[in-house]
Protein backbone atom coordinates (compact mmCIF):
# COMPACT_ATOMS: atom_id res chain seq x y z
CA UNK A 1 0.00 0.00 0.00
CA UNK A 2 1.34 3.42 -0.82
CA UNK A 3 2.11 5.83 2.17
CA UNK A 4 0.22 8.91 1.27
CA UNK A 5 1.04 12.12 3.32
CA UNK A 6 -1.62 14.30 4.24
CA UNK A 7 -0.63 15.68 7.46
CA UNK A 8 2.69 14.65 8.73
CA UNK A 9 4.37 15.82 5.27
CA UNK A 10 7.99 15.45 4.35
CA UNK A 11 8.32 19.38 4.14
CA UNK A 12 11.54 20.67 6.33
CA UNK A 13 10.62 23.83 8.95
CA UNK A 14 6.81 23.39 8.05
CA UNK A 15 5.40 24.31 11.56
CA UNK A 16 7.17 27.50 10.24
CA UNK A 17 4.15 30.42 8.76
CA UNK A 18 6.23 31.22 5.79
CA UNK A 19 7.00 27.14 5.01
CA UNK A 20 3.12 26.46 5.62
CA UNK A 21 1.85 29.25 3.02
CA UNK A 22 4.83 28.56 0.17
CA UNK A 23 3.43 25.07 0.35
CA UNK A 24 -0.06 26.46 -0.27
CA UNK A 25 -0.74 26.99 3.29
CA UNK A 26 -4.49 28.63 4.47
CA UNK A 27 -5.02 28.48 0.36
CA UNK A 28 -7.82 25.94 2.02
CA UNK A 29 -9.28 28.51 4.74
CA UNK A 30 -9.51 31.22 1.89
CA UNK A 31 -11.68 28.81 -0.75
CA UNK A 32 -13.79 28.03 2.34
CA UNK A 33 -14.62 31.59 3.45
CA UNK A 34 -15.91 31.71 -0.28
CA UNK A 35 -18.11 28.70 0.31
CA UNK A 36 -21.72 28.86 2.61
CA UNK A 37 -21.40 26.57 5.73
CA UNK A 38 -23.66 24.26 4.74
CA UNK A 39 -21.60 23.32 1.41
CA UNK A 40 -18.40 22.86 3.93
CA UNK A 41 -20.57 20.90 6.24
CA UNK A 42 -21.44 18.49 3.11
CA UNK A 43 -18.03 18.34 1.60
CA UNK A 44 -16.71 17.21 4.86
CA UNK A 45 -19.82 14.42 4.68
CA UNK A 46 -18.93 13.36 1.26
CA UNK A 47 -15.06 12.54 2.21
CA UNK A 48 -16.43 10.37 5.22
CA UNK A 49 -13.79 11.49 7.35
CA UNK A 50 -14.36 9.97 10.91
CA UNK A 51 -13.41 11.41 14.49
CA UNK A 52 -9.66 10.26 15.17
CA UNK A 53 -9.84 10.72 18.88
CA UNK A 54 -11.46 7.18 19.60
CA UNK A 55 -15.23 6.83 18.94
CA UNK A 56 -14.78 7.24 14.94
CA UNK A 57 -18.03 9.48 14.73
CA UNK A 58 -19.01 10.88 11.26
CA UNK A 59 -16.99 14.70 11.63
CA UNK A 60 -19.74 16.31 9.08
CA UNK A 61 -22.81 14.72 10.79
CA UNK A 62 -21.28 16.09 14.13
CA UNK A 63 -21.01 19.53 12.52
CA UNK A 64 -24.47 19.06 11.37
CA UNK A 65 -25.51 19.04 14.70
CA UNK A 66 -25.15 22.88 14.73
CA UNK A 67 -28.17 24.33 15.16
CA UNK A 68 -28.40 27.40 12.97
CA UNK A 69 -29.63 30.10 15.37
CA UNK A 70 -27.55 33.37 16.54
CA UNK A 71 -26.47 32.20 20.11
CA UNK A 72 -22.93 32.22 20.64
CA UNK A 73 -21.26 28.70 19.66
CA UNK A 74 -18.10 27.31 20.67
CA UNK A 75 -15.62 24.92 19.03
CA UNK A 76 -13.25 22.71 21.01
CA UNK A 77 -9.97 21.40 19.81
CA UNK A 78 -9.75 18.22 22.10
CA UNK A 79 -5.57 17.78 22.43
CA UNK A 80 -5.98 16.30 25.71
CA UNK A 81 -3.96 13.22 24.37
CA UNK A 82 -4.18 10.53 27.08
CA UNK A 83 -4.76 7.40 26.18
CA UNK A 84 -1.81 5.16 26.85
CA UNK A 85 -0.37 4.53 23.60
CA UNK A 86 -1.68 7.46 21.92
CA UNK A 87 1.29 10.52 21.12
CA UNK A 88 -0.22 11.68 17.89
CA UNK A 89 -1.54 14.93 18.12
CA UNK A 90 1.56 16.11 19.74
CA UNK A 91 3.32 15.07 16.47
CA UNK A 92 0.70 17.18 14.33
CA UNK A 93 1.13 19.84 17.00
CA UNK A 94 5.24 19.69 16.58
CA UNK A 95 5.24 19.56 12.57
CA UNK A 96 2.36 20.81 11.32
CA UNK A 97 0.49 23.34 13.76
CA UNK A 98 -1.08 25.56 11.24
CA UNK A 99 -3.21 22.69 9.26
CA UNK A 100 -4.42 22.35 12.36
CA UNK A 101 -5.60 25.57 12.71
CA UNK A 102 -6.49 25.90 9.36
CA UNK A 103 -9.03 23.10 9.68
CA UNK A 104 -9.99 24.41 13.13
CA UNK A 105 -10.78 27.94 11.24
CA UNK A 106 -12.69 26.37 8.65
CA UNK A 107 -14.58 24.42 11.34
CA UNK A 108 -15.17 27.42 13.42
CA UNK A 109 -17.12 28.75 9.98
CA UNK A 110 -18.96 25.77 9.26
CA UNK A 111 -20.48 25.17 12.59
CA UNK A 112 -20.87 29.41 13.19
CA UNK A 113 -18.26 29.58 16.10
CA UNK A 114 -16.88 33.09 17.27
CA UNK A 115 -14.34 31.43 19.39
CA UNK A 116 -12.38 28.72 19.70
CA UNK A 117 -10.84 26.63 22.88
CA UNK A 118 -7.56 24.17 22.41
CA UNK A 119 -7.99 21.94 25.58
CA UNK A 120 -3.92 20.87 26.25
CA UNK A 121 -3.11 18.22 28.39
CA UNK A 122 -1.06 19.59 31.12
CA UNK A 123 1.77 18.24 30.89
CA UNK A 124 2.52 19.08 26.87
CA UNK A 125 4.05 22.19 28.12
CA UNK A 126 6.64 22.64 25.18
CA UNK A 127 3.64 21.85 22.68
CA UNK A 128 1.90 24.51 24.11
CA UNK A 129 4.46 27.18 23.10
CA UNK A 130 4.79 25.54 19.85
CA UNK A 131 0.77 25.83 19.32
CA UNK A 132 0.43 29.83 21.15
CA UNK A 133 3.52 30.55 18.31
CA UNK A 134 1.32 29.74 15.59
CA UNK A 135 -1.76 30.94 16.72
CA UNK A 136 0.22 34.54 17.10
CA UNK A 137 1.84 34.05 13.79
CA UNK A 138 -2.02 33.23 11.93
CA UNK A 139 -3.25 35.90 14.31
CA UNK A 140 -0.54 38.20 13.07
CA UNK A 141 -1.02 37.64 9.18
CA UNK A 142 -5.04 37.99 9.50
CA UNK A 143 -5.85 34.23 9.37
CA UNK A 144 -7.14 34.91 13.43
CA UNK A 145 -9.40 37.29 14.74
CA UNK A 146 -11.89 39.89 13.41
CA UNK A 147 -12.81 40.03 9.68
CA UNK A 148 -10.85 37.33 8.36
CA UNK A 149 -9.71 37.53 4.79
CA UNK A 150 -12.37 40.58 4.50
CA UNK A 151 -14.64 37.74 4.61
CA UNK A 152 -16.73 39.46 7.62
CA UNK A 153 -15.93 36.23 9.99
CA UNK A 154 -14.32 36.74 13.16
CA UNK A 155 -13.01 33.71 15.79
CA UNK A 156 -10.57 33.70 18.19
CA UNK A 157 -8.55 30.90 19.68
CA UNK A 158 -7.48 30.06 23.08
CA UNK A 159 -5.11 27.76 24.59
CA UNK A 160 -6.79 26.01 27.68
CA UNK A 161 -4.02 24.27 29.84
CA UNK A 162 -5.25 20.73 31.04
CA UNK A 163 -4.27 19.56 34.33
CA UNK A 164 -3.80 15.74 34.69
CA UNK A 165 -7.00 14.09 34.68
CA UNK A 166 -7.40 11.81 31.66
CA UNK A 167 -11.16 11.55 31.89
CA UNK A 168 -11.40 15.36 30.22
CA UNK A 169 -10.34 13.94 27.09
CA UNK A 170 -13.81 13.14 27.49
CA UNK A 171 -15.88 15.64 25.30
CA UNK A 172 -18.14 16.52 28.09
CA UNK A 173 -15.87 16.39 31.13
CA UNK A 174 -13.23 18.25 28.94
CA UNK A 175 -16.40 21.18 28.79
CA UNK A 176 -16.45 20.89 32.58
CA UNK A 177 -12.79 21.55 32.86
CA UNK A 178 -12.91 24.78 30.90
CA UNK A 179 -15.74 25.50 32.99
CA UNK A 180 -13.62 25.84 35.79
CA UNK A 181 -15.02 22.39 37.55
CA UNK A 182 -13.70 18.92 37.90
CA UNK A 183 -13.88 16.59 35.21
CA UNK A 184 -17.25 14.82 35.57
CA UNK A 185 -18.96 14.08 32.58
CA UNK A 186 -22.16 14.99 31.77
CA UNK A 187 -25.35 13.13 31.36
CA UNK A 188 -25.83 12.66 27.41
CA UNK A 189 -28.23 13.71 26.22
CA UNK A 190 -28.87 16.65 26.05
CA UNK A 191 -25.55 16.39 23.58
CA UNK A 192 -23.04 19.28 23.24
CA UNK A 193 -24.37 20.47 20.20
CA UNK A 194 -27.93 21.81 22.09
CA UNK A 195 -26.01 22.23 25.34
CA UNK A 196 -22.45 22.48 25.17
CA UNK A 197 -19.92 25.06 27.22
CA UNK A 198 -22.36 27.20 29.46
CA UNK A 199 -25.10 25.58 27.65
CA UNK A 200 -24.37 27.03 24.32
CA UNK A 201 -23.99 24.91 20.94
CA UNK A 202 -20.59 23.32 20.74
CA UNK A 203 -18.69 21.07 18.90
CA UNK A 204 -15.80 19.07 20.62
CA UNK A 205 -13.65 17.46 17.77
CA UNK A 206 -9.88 15.65 18.37
CA UNK A 207 -6.47 17.68 16.43
CA UNK A 208 -6.01 14.88 14.10
CA UNK A 209 -10.11 15.09 12.78
CA UNK A 210 -9.21 18.71 12.57
CA UNK A 211 -5.94 18.29 10.68
CA UNK A 212 -7.47 16.63 7.39
CA UNK A 213 -10.33 19.12 6.81
CA UNK A 214 -8.09 21.57 5.05
CA UNK A 215 -7.23 18.67 2.59
CA UNK A 216 -10.92 17.64 2.43
CA UNK A 217 -11.49 21.23 1.12
CA UNK A 218 -8.78 21.76 -0.62
CA UNK A 219 -9.21 18.52 -3.26
CA UNK A 220 -13.08 17.78 -2.55
CA UNK A 221 -14.71 15.25 -0.77
CA UNK A 222 -14.81 12.48 -3.13
CA UNK A 223 -11.20 12.65 -3.13
CA UNK A 224 -10.85 11.89 0.13
CA UNK A 225 -13.31 9.41 0.24
CA UNK A 226 -11.11 7.09 -1.85
CA UNK A 227 -8.34 6.68 0.37
CA UNK A 228 -7.82 3.63 2.67
CA UNK A 229 -10.72 1.56 4.01
CA UNK A 230 -14.02 2.74 1.84
CA UNK A 231 -16.19 3.17 5.22
CA UNK A 232 -13.34 4.61 7.18
CA UNK A 233 -11.65 6.59 4.39
CA UNK A 234 -8.05 8.68 5.02
CA UNK A 235 -5.14 8.38 6.57
CA UNK A 236 -4.75 7.38 10.39
CA UNK A 237 -1.38 8.92 12.19
CA UNK A 238 -0.63 5.45 13.37
CA UNK A 239 1.31 5.36 17.01
CA UNK A 240 3.47 2.16 17.25
CA UNK A 241 5.10 1.68 20.74
CA UNK A 242 6.49 -1.68 22.88
CA UNK A 243 8.42 -4.20 21.80
CA UNK A 244 9.20 -3.58 17.95
CA UNK A 245 12.49 -2.15 16.50
CA UNK A 246 11.21 1.05 15.13
CA UNK A 247 8.95 2.53 17.91
CA UNK A 248 7.16 5.91 16.41
CA UNK A 249 4.32 7.76 14.17
CA UNK A 250 3.35 6.28 10.84
CA UNK A 251 0.79 8.34 8.64
CA UNK A 252 -0.84 5.63 6.09
CA UNK A 253 -4.23 4.84 4.65
CA UNK A 254 -6.97 3.30 6.80
CA UNK A 255 -7.69 -0.17 6.14
CA UNK A 256 -3.52 -1.19 6.13
CA UNK A 257 -3.10 -5.14 7.60
CA UNK A 258 -1.93 -4.57 11.26
CA UNK A 259 1.25 -6.89 10.23
CA UNK A 260 2.13 -5.08 7.84
CA UNK A 261 2.04 -1.95 10.19
CA UNK A 262 4.08 -3.86 12.56
CA UNK A 263 6.48 -5.37 10.06
CA UNK A 264 6.95 -3.04 7.51
CA UNK A 265 6.79 -0.06 8.87
CA UNK A 266 7.77 -0.77 12.51
CA UNK A 267 10.61 -2.72 11.72
CA UNK A 268 9.31 -6.17 13.25
CA UNK A 269 9.44 -7.28 16.72
CA UNK A 270 12.58 -6.61 18.43
CA UNK A 271 14.94 -10.11 18.55
CA UNK A 272 12.76 -11.34 15.93
CA UNK A 273 10.60 -12.61 19.01
CA UNK A 274 7.10 -14.01 18.07
CA UNK A 275 3.99 -11.31 19.40
CA UNK A 276 1.92 -12.61 22.13
CA UNK A 277 -0.11 -9.21 21.82
CA UNK A 278 -0.86 -6.32 20.33
CA UNK A 279 -3.27 -3.72 21.63
CA UNK A 280 -4.60 -2.55 18.32
CA UNK A 281 -5.99 1.15 19.48
CA UNK A 282 -4.68 2.46 22.77
CA UNK A 283 -5.89 1.21 26.14
CA UNK A 284 -9.01 0.97 26.10
CA UNK A 285 -9.01 -1.49 23.06
CA UNK A 286 -9.24 -5.13 24.26
CA UNK A 287 -5.49 -6.88 23.22
CA UNK A 288 -5.94 -9.41 20.34
CA UNK A 289 -3.68 -12.36 20.82
CA UNK A 290 -1.21 -12.83 18.25
CA UNK A 291 -2.48 -15.42 16.75
CA UNK A 292 -5.42 -13.08 16.17
CA UNK A 293 -4.10 -10.44 14.40
CA UNK A 294 -3.42 -12.12 11.08
CA UNK A 295 -5.41 -10.81 8.16
CA UNK A 296 -7.01 -7.75 10.32
CA UNK A 297 -7.01 -4.26 8.74
CA UNK A 298 -6.47 -0.70 10.00
CA UNK A 299 -9.89 0.98 10.30
CA UNK A 300 -13.22 0.57 12.56
CA UNK A 301 -15.13 -2.09 11.07
CA UNK A 302 -12.42 -4.97 10.57
CA UNK A 303 -10.97 -4.64 14.09
CA UNK A 304 -14.58 -4.59 15.26
CA UNK A 305 -14.67 -7.92 13.94
CA UNK A 306 -11.58 -9.34 14.96
CA UNK A 307 -12.84 -8.43 18.82
CA UNK A 308 -11.22 -5.10 19.36
CA UNK A 309 -11.35 -1.34 17.97
CA UNK A 310 -9.41 1.38 16.30
CA UNK A 311 -9.82 3.40 18.99
CA UNK A 312 -6.93 6.33 18.82
CA UNK A 313 -4.87 3.73 16.46
CA UNK A 314 -2.37 3.17 18.96
CA UNK A 315 -0.65 0.31 18.48
CA UNK A 316 1.30 -1.14 21.53
CA UNK A 317 3.15 -4.29 20.48
CA UNK A 318 4.05 -6.98 22.90
CA UNK A 319 6.69 -9.85 22.22
CA UNK A 320 6.17 -13.44 23.48
CA UNK A 321 8.04 -12.90 26.64
CA UNK A 322 5.56 -10.13 27.74
CA UNK A 323 3.87 -11.17 31.02
CA UNK A 324 0.06 -10.28 30.11
CA UNK A 325 -1.70 -10.10 33.76
CA UNK A 326 1.00 -7.54 34.46
CA UNK A 327 0.32 -5.77 31.45
CA UNK A 328 -3.47 -5.86 32.47
CA UNK A 329 -2.75 -5.15 36.07
CA UNK A 330 -1.37 -1.94 34.64
CA UNK A 331 -4.22 -1.25 32.41
CA UNK A 332 -6.07 -1.68 36.10
CA UNK A 333 -4.72 0.22 37.91
CA UNK A 334 -4.59 3.32 35.05
CA UNK A 335 -8.21 3.67 35.24
CA UNK A 336 -9.02 3.24 38.90
CA UNK A 337 -6.55 6.38 39.12
CA UNK A 338 -8.45 8.11 36.13
CA UNK A 339 -12.05 7.09 37.38
CA UNK A 340 -13.56 10.17 38.22
CA UNK A 341 -15.72 9.10 40.78
CA UNK A 342 -19.03 10.49 39.83
CA UNK A 343 -20.70 6.75 39.05
CA UNK A 344 -20.47 3.81 41.28
CA UNK A 345 -19.90 1.47 39.36
CA UNK A 346 -16.49 2.69 37.93
CA UNK A 347 -15.20 4.07 41.07
CA UNK A 348 -15.71 1.18 43.06
CA UNK A 349 -15.01 -1.44 40.37
CA UNK A 350 -12.33 0.06 38.84
CA UNK A 351 -10.78 -0.40 42.29
CA UNK A 352 -12.05 -4.42 42.55
CA UNK A 353 -10.21 -5.26 39.69
CA UNK A 354 -6.70 -3.59 40.47
CA UNK A 355 -7.15 -4.77 44.06
CA UNK A 356 -7.64 -8.52 42.40
CA UNK A 357 -5.06 -8.37 40.18
CA UNK A 358 -2.74 -7.12 42.32
CA UNK A 359 -3.88 -9.96 44.61
CA UNK A 360 -3.04 -12.20 41.70
CA UNK A 361 -0.05 -10.84 40.60
CA UNK A 362 1.50 -10.85 44.31
CA UNK A 363 1.32 -14.51 44.13
CA UNK A 364 -2.31 -14.32 46.59
CA UNK A 365 -4.63 -15.24 43.26
CA UNK A 366 -7.51 -17.87 44.06
CA UNK A 367 -8.98 -19.40 41.21
CA UNK A 368 -12.70 -17.88 41.32
CA UNK A 369 -10.99 -15.07 41.09
CA UNK A 370 -10.62 -15.05 36.89
CA UNK A 371 -14.75 -15.41 37.05
CA UNK A 372 -15.27 -12.54 39.27
CA UNK A 373 -12.83 -10.25 37.50
CA UNK A 374 -15.51 -11.07 34.68
CA UNK A 375 -18.36 -10.68 36.67
CA UNK A 376 -17.08 -7.35 38.10
CA UNK A 377 -16.05 -6.00 34.47
CA UNK A 378 -19.77 -6.90 33.46
CA UNK A 379 -21.73 -5.09 35.95
CA UNK A 380 -19.02 -1.76 35.18
CA UNK A 381 -19.90 -2.02 31.62
CA UNK A 382 -23.03 -0.30 29.89
CA UNK A 383 -23.13 1.34 34.13
CA UNK A 384 -22.10 4.48 33.59
CA UNK A 385 -22.66 8.42 32.58
CA UNK A 386 -19.62 7.46 30.65
CA UNK A 387 -17.30 5.44 28.58
CA UNK A 388 -14.69 5.16 31.00
CA UNK A 389 -16.02 2.84 32.66
CA UNK A 390 -16.39 0.33 29.15
CA UNK A 391 -13.04 1.14 28.60
CA UNK A 392 -11.86 0.24 32.15
CA UNK A 393 -13.93 -3.03 31.83
CA UNK A 394 -13.27 -4.54 28.31
CA UNK A 395 -9.22 -4.96 28.44
CA UNK A 396 -9.59 -6.66 31.78
CA UNK A 397 -12.70 -9.03 30.69
CA UNK A 398 -11.64 -9.57 27.16
CA UNK A 399 -8.03 -9.68 28.95
CA UNK A 400 -8.78 -13.02 31.19
CA UNK A 401 -10.73 -14.98 28.02
CA UNK A 402 -7.75 -14.26 25.98
CA UNK A 403 -4.73 -14.91 28.08
CA UNK A 404 -6.32 -16.87 30.65
CA UNK A 405 -3.70 -19.98 30.73
CA UNK A 406 -1.28 -16.96 31.78
CA UNK A 407 -3.56 -16.37 34.55
CA UNK A 408 -3.67 -19.36 35.78
CA UNK A 409 -0.69 -20.14 35.92
CA UNK A 410 -0.22 -17.23 38.20
CA UNK A 411 -2.68 -18.64 40.46
CA UNK A 412 -1.52 -22.21 40.36
CA UNK A 413 2.00 -21.42 41.19
CA UNK A 414 1.50 -18.57 43.35
CA UNK A 415 4.43 -17.01 43.25
CA UNK A 416 4.95 -14.28 40.01
CA UNK A 417 7.50 -16.98 38.12
CA UNK A 418 6.35 -15.25 35.09
CA UNK A 419 7.37 -11.77 35.85
CA UNK A 420 9.92 -10.51 33.69
CA UNK A 421 13.38 -9.51 35.07
CA UNK B 1 -0.37 37.72 47.40
CA UNK B 2 -0.05 37.75 43.27
CA UNK B 3 2.95 39.67 41.82
CA UNK B 4 1.18 42.60 39.78
CA UNK B 5 2.59 40.82 37.13
CA UNK B 6 0.21 37.95 37.93
CA UNK B 7 -2.71 39.97 38.57
CA UNK B 8 -2.05 41.88 35.13
CA UNK B 9 -2.32 37.83 33.36
CA UNK B 10 -5.09 37.02 35.57
CA UNK B 11 -7.18 40.05 33.97
CA UNK B 12 -5.97 39.05 30.58
CA UNK B 13 -6.96 35.49 31.02
CA UNK B 14 -10.45 36.21 32.80
CA UNK B 15 -11.20 38.36 29.43
CA UNK B 16 -11.35 34.94 27.70
CA UNK B 17 -14.27 33.45 29.08
CA UNK B 18 -18.00 34.68 29.76
CA UNK B 19 -17.35 33.75 33.61
CA UNK B 20 -14.72 34.12 36.05
CA UNK B 21 -15.62 30.50 37.26
CA UNK B 22 -13.53 29.34 33.86
CA UNK B 23 -10.52 31.46 34.82
CA UNK B 24 -9.62 28.65 38.15
CA UNK B 25 -7.08 26.45 36.13
CA UNK B 26 -5.27 28.87 34.39
CA UNK B 27 -5.00 31.01 37.84
CA UNK B 28 -4.23 28.36 39.37
CA UNK B 29 -1.54 27.58 37.27
CA UNK B 30 -0.49 30.77 38.00
CA UNK B 31 -0.46 30.29 41.08
CA UNK B 32 1.42 27.42 41.28
CA UNK B 33 4.32 28.91 39.28
CA UNK B 34 4.90 31.69 41.97
CA UNK B 35 4.69 29.28 45.31
CA UNK B 36 5.43 26.54 43.66
CA UNK B 37 2.31 24.46 45.38
CA UNK B 38 -0.87 25.03 46.19
CA UNK B 39 -1.54 25.30 49.75
CA UNK B 40 -4.98 25.77 51.76
CA UNK B 41 -3.86 30.17 52.21
CA UNK B 42 -3.67 29.96 48.52
CA UNK B 43 -6.39 28.15 47.91
CA UNK B 44 -8.52 30.70 49.56
CA UNK B 45 -7.08 33.53 48.05
CA UNK B 46 -7.80 32.21 44.38
CA UNK B 47 -11.15 31.80 45.33
CA UNK B 48 -11.35 35.08 46.72
CA UNK B 49 -9.76 36.56 43.60
CA UNK B 50 -12.16 34.68 41.78
CA UNK B 51 -15.25 35.31 43.72
CA UNK B 52 -15.73 31.38 43.88
CA UNK B 53 -16.71 29.67 47.52
CA UNK B 54 -13.34 27.87 49.06
CA UNK B 55 -15.17 24.20 48.60
CA UNK B 56 -15.27 24.67 44.65
CA UNK B 57 -11.73 25.80 44.30
CA UNK B 58 -10.58 23.01 47.24
CA UNK B 59 -12.33 20.14 44.84
CA UNK B 60 -10.62 21.31 41.88
CA UNK B 61 -7.64 21.21 43.34
CA UNK B 62 -7.60 18.14 44.95
CA UNK B 63 -9.00 16.52 41.53
CA UNK B 64 -6.34 17.33 39.07
CA UNK B 65 -3.03 15.29 39.59
CA UNK B 66 -0.57 18.26 38.18
CA UNK B 67 -1.75 20.35 40.96
CA UNK B 68 0.57 20.33 44.17
CA UNK B 69 -0.86 19.46 46.99
CA UNK B 70 2.10 19.39 48.95
CA UNK B 71 5.52 21.50 48.11
CA UNK B 72 7.81 19.83 45.75
CA UNK B 73 11.55 19.65 45.04
CA UNK B 74 13.44 21.88 42.55
CA UNK B 75 12.96 19.34 40.39
CA UNK B 76 10.27 17.57 39.67
CA UNK B 77 10.76 13.33 38.43
CA UNK B 78 7.94 11.94 36.99
CA UNK B 79 8.17 8.77 35.75
CA UNK B 80 5.67 7.40 33.02
CA UNK B 81 5.26 3.42 34.11
CA UNK B 82 2.44 2.95 32.14
CA UNK B 83 2.22 -0.05 29.48
CA UNK B 84 4.01 1.10 26.37
CA UNK B 85 7.16 2.58 29.10
CA UNK B 86 6.58 -0.35 31.50
CA UNK B 87 6.86 -2.95 28.36
CA UNK B 88 10.67 -0.74 27.84
CA UNK B 89 11.78 -0.93 31.46
CA UNK B 90 10.27 1.80 33.13
CA UNK B 91 9.92 0.06 36.81
CA UNK B 92 13.38 -0.64 36.70
CA UNK B 93 14.21 2.86 36.34
CA UNK B 94 12.09 4.09 39.05
CA UNK B 95 13.74 1.39 41.17
CA UNK B 96 17.11 2.84 40.17
CA UNK B 97 15.61 6.38 40.83
CA UNK B 98 14.49 5.47 43.94
CA UNK B 99 17.92 4.20 44.99
CA UNK B 100 20.25 6.97 43.10
CA UNK B 101 17.82 9.17 45.24
CA UNK B 102 17.16 7.87 48.49
CA UNK B 103 13.78 8.13 48.59
CA UNK B 104 10.48 5.92 47.56
CA UNK B 105 7.97 7.29 44.81
CA UNK B 106 5.78 9.71 46.32
CA UNK B 107 8.42 11.54 48.56
CA UNK B 108 10.96 14.22 48.22
CA UNK B 109 14.60 14.82 49.20
CA UNK B 110 15.54 16.42 52.61
CA UNK B 111 17.48 19.17 50.95
CA UNK B 112 14.57 19.67 48.61
CA UNK B 113 15.71 19.31 45.47
CA UNK B 114 14.21 16.19 44.45
CA UNK B 115 10.80 14.60 44.23
CA UNK B 116 9.66 11.51 42.57
CA UNK B 117 6.70 10.67 41.35
CA UNK B 118 5.02 7.86 38.86
CA UNK B 119 2.96 9.29 36.53
CA UNK B 120 0.53 7.89 34.08
CA UNK B 121 0.94 8.18 30.18
CA UNK B 122 2.80 10.97 29.34
CA UNK B 123 1.64 11.04 25.15
CA UNK B 124 5.59 9.77 24.22
CA UNK B 125 4.61 6.08 23.54
CA UNK B 126 7.30 6.13 20.85
CA UNK B 127 10.32 7.00 22.71
CA UNK B 128 9.45 5.29 25.66
CA UNK B 129 10.24 5.01 28.82
CA UNK B 130 9.92 8.43 29.37
CA UNK B 131 10.86 10.77 32.46
CA UNK B 132 9.61 14.10 32.98
CA UNK B 133 11.59 16.87 34.98
CA UNK B 134 9.67 19.78 35.95
CA UNK B 135 8.09 20.99 32.30
CA UNK B 136 10.54 19.41 29.77
CA UNK B 137 10.55 15.39 28.57
CA UNK B 138 13.16 13.10 28.53
CA UNK B 139 12.82 10.45 26.30
CA UNK B 140 14.07 6.84 25.26
CA UNK B 141 15.65 6.75 29.31
CA UNK B 142 18.10 4.41 30.21
CA UNK B 143 19.45 3.33 33.67
CA UNK B 144 22.86 5.27 32.59
CA UNK B 145 20.82 8.22 30.87
CA UNK B 146 19.01 9.03 33.81
CA UNK B 147 22.56 8.57 36.10
CA UNK B 148 24.06 11.43 33.70
CA UNK B 149 21.05 13.30 34.29
CA UNK B 150 20.82 13.68 38.02
CA UNK B 151 24.29 13.97 38.54
CA UNK B 152 24.29 17.46 36.01
CA UNK B 153 20.61 18.21 38.02
CA UNK B 154 22.78 17.71 41.82
CA UNK B 155 25.67 19.82 40.71
CA UNK B 156 23.61 22.57 40.52
CA UNK B 157 24.14 24.18 43.58
CA UNK B 158 21.76 27.08 43.59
Amino acid sequence: MEQIKLILKDIPELHRIEVYEANGGYSALRKALGMKPDEIIEEVKKSGLRGRGGAAFPTGMKWSFMPKDSRPKYLIVNADEGEPGTFKDRAIIEKNPHQLIEGALIAAYAIGAQTIYVYIRGEYVKWMKILQNAIDEAYSRGYIGKNILGSGFSVDIYIHRGAGAYICGEESALMESIEGKRGYPRVKPPFPAQYGLWGYPTTINNVETLANVPVIIEKGGEWYSKIGAPKHPGTILFGVSGHVNKPGIYELPTGILLTDLIYKYAGGVRNNKKIKAVIPGGSSTPALRGDQIEGVTMDFDSLRNAGSMIGTGGVIVMDEDTDMVKVLWRIAKFYWHESCGQCTPCREGTGWMFKILDRIVKGGGRPEDLDLLVSVANNIEGNTICALGDAAAWPIKFGVQRFREDFEKYIKFKSTVLVEK
Amino acid sequence: MFTEENLKKVEEIKKRYPTSQAALLPVLWIAQEQFGWISEDVMRYVAELLGLPYSHVYGVVTFYTMYNKKPVGKYHIQVCTNVSCMLRGAYENLEYLEKKLGIKVGQTTPDMKFTLTEVECLGSCGTAPVVQVNDDYYEDMSKEKLEKLIEQLSRDRK
